[in-house]
């Protein structure tokens, strides 16, 4: 292997110096494990074949994150592109009269009067993690790095390449899924 | 062109925005607006501030995370095998 060490590349030692670095990296941006692994070992895989385009510009590790940069944005189209399975359910009229009003049956209901005083209740937290792996993976994505890792909304917008108002319409999507599940599985029956 | 009036979907994906300080005061207005009129957004919007106190809750057991050693080692045996496979060619 030494002999692609040309500008100071060492492959034989980037899983020690960068495997946990760019684990973490990768799953503050796509949350579930499994992915940020197997993106992770991509990275590797991409840096071993392109090391004679490394010009020793850059460290060897923002080379690598560069890659997994590349990676999580081709993960972040490929959900996207998922028609149908990938969407949440409507929750209003898309067109007519109508439009813009709550669907009948996505009507919010009333939680009852003690759901403030259940909040540090660890359950109650449980079912809200549960209603977000529930959500499509895009959505899912987004919500968690804006909501749960505060990424900033040109961060976002910059890393996964999307516009603000499509992080908002998908922050909106997701956000009436999850109070319809929590209605679902906690508040109501 | 200063229009107050907002649909259900219009007012609610406004009060989403406000859960991370990012509605505008032009939007506040609207939502305000719409509110007086629709009690359902205004549930709405109580649930979802609801919402984001529970998320609170959570966010404080998140931990930095790291691969085990057999991932690592599994993973440092595939770049091995791939790099020599280079070597080959």
């Amino acid at each position: 292997m030494t002999t692609y060490a040309k500008h100071g590349l060492r492959p034989d030692q980037w899983i020690d110096l960068y495997a946990d670095y760019l684990y973490n990296y990768s799953i503050s941006r796509v949350g579930k494990p499994e992915i940020a692994k197997d993106l992770v070992q991509e990275t590797f895989f991409a840096g071993l074949k392109a090391m004679e385009n490394f010009e020793g510009k850059a460290s060897e590790r923002t080379w690598l994150v560069a890659i997994l940069k590349r990676k999580i944005i081709d993960y972040y189209r490929k959900v996207n592109s998922k028609k149908g399975k990938s969407e949440v359910r409507m929750n209003f009229y898309r067109d007519g009269a109508k439009e813009g009003d709550w669907l009948e049956e996505r009507v919010p209901q009333t939680w009852g009067s003690d759901a403030d005083k259940k909040i540090e209740n660890e359950e109650l937290g449980n079912t809200l993690e549960a209603c977000i792996e529930k959500l499509p993976e895009k959505y899912a994505m987004v919500f968690k790095m804006k909501t749960l890792r505060d990424f900033s909304t040109d961060q976002i917008c910059k890393e996964l390449d999307i516009t603000s108002s499509n992080l908002w319409v998908i922050i909106h999507r997701a956000r009436t899924q999850l109070r319809r599940c929590m209605e679902d599985n906690w508040f109501v029956k | 062109m200063f229009n107050f009036k907002i649909s259900c979907d219009q007012a609610t994906t406004i009060c989403d925005k406000s859960q991370y300080g990012k509605a505008n005061l032009r939007e506040i207005l609207q939502l305000r607006m719409h509110f007086f009129s629709c009690k359902i957004c205004r549930l709405y919007s109580k649930q979802n501030s609801l919402m984001s106190r529970i998320i609170k809750t959570m966010r404080a057991e998140q931990t930095v995370c790291a691969m085990s050693k057999e991932q690592k080692e599994r993973m440092r045996a595939a770049i091995e095998k791939n790099a020599r496979k280079k070597d080959l060619k």
